[in-house]
């Protein structure tokens, strides 16, 4: 997981329904663009929010969203963090890989959501849940 | 111009051969998936060749949205009908490119003028 300096969390969202992934989502884009991040990251942390929330609320059946500012090594960024009490992930590599998919939606869900941003951060544990974090830095 | 019938609050406008759909909200997934029935059923009514998808005001197309617009594109292709997207904010075919997401079977267009250039001159191949 990712280790902050410092961390404010601006939001903390249940997800519950299909709706909360809209709206998280938008919290994400309102984030992005209030801390200063330019219409194509913007567009890249809130498209990696949506497919991390679609994974929670359909293997997970929902779970909790964290949008905080962050400094991580003494970069500031946004962190968007996503916990889910689900069944667990019990081949971490493999669902990372390009092409992988349980779900038949192309596979191309965490990975592509790690090439949005500049760290994503996976952490499961099988019977308990899962925990992803994505970090973008600011400009 | 026909009257708009709204599915799912996204309205399926006729005009003239062709359809077109503007794509005015954030959609949930059931939206999405909504959206698919609505227009395949829409074409069957109106026996239309052409569909124009607007995703001018859409902010962000995720994987799921990609591939739901990627298979209205290749069922309507089934059905005799052509699916043009157009309207796609440049921040979105950047992050679309970036995620790795392909879809297939889809023509696009800057604009609807231009969409609708596409689809005459796919018509008129057609007829030739």
């Amino acid at each position: 997981m990712i280790a902050a300096d410092h961390e404010e969390v601006l939001e903390r969202v249940p997800l519950k329904a299909e709706i909360d992934i809209v709206h998280i989502r938008q919290l994400v884009r309102q984030r992005a663009k209030q801390y200063g991040m330019g219409l194509v990251d913007q567009t890249r942390i809130t498209t990696a929010a949506s497919e991390i929330l679609r994974n929670m609320y359909v293997h997970a059946d929902g779970g909790e969203a964290t949008i905080s500012a962050v400094s991580v090594q003494g970069r500031r960024g946004l962190l968007v963090t996503c916990q889910d009490q689900g069944p667990g992930i019990p081949d971490i590599q493999l669902a990372m890989q390009d092409g992988y998919s349980t779900a038949d939606s192309l596979g191309c869900g965490l990975p592509g959501a790690g090439r949005l941003v500049d760290r994503l951060e996976l952490a499961s544990t099988v019977g308990r849940g899962t925990t992803v974090q994505l970090l973008k830095y600011l400009p | 111009m026909n009257e708009p019938s709204v599915v799912s609050k996204i309205p399926i406008i006729k005009l003239g051969r062709y359809l077109l759909v503007p794509i005015q909200v954030d959609m949930t997934d059931h939206m999405v998936g909504d959206l698919q029935t609505s227009v395949l059923e829409a074409i069957e009514r109106t026996g239309a060749k052409g569909v124009l998808i607007d995703i001018s005001v859409l902010e962000m197309v995720d994987s799921f949205i990609g591939r739901t617009l990627s298979g209205i594109a290749r069922m309507a292709a089934i059905m005799d009908a052509a699916v043009v997207i157009v309207g796609m904010q440049p921040a979105v075919a950047i992050t679309l490119v970036e995620l790795g997401l392909e879809m297939k079977g889809i023509d696009y267009a800057l604009n609807i003028e231009n969409g609708m250039t596409l689809l005459n001159q796919r018509l008129r191949e057609i007829d030739l």
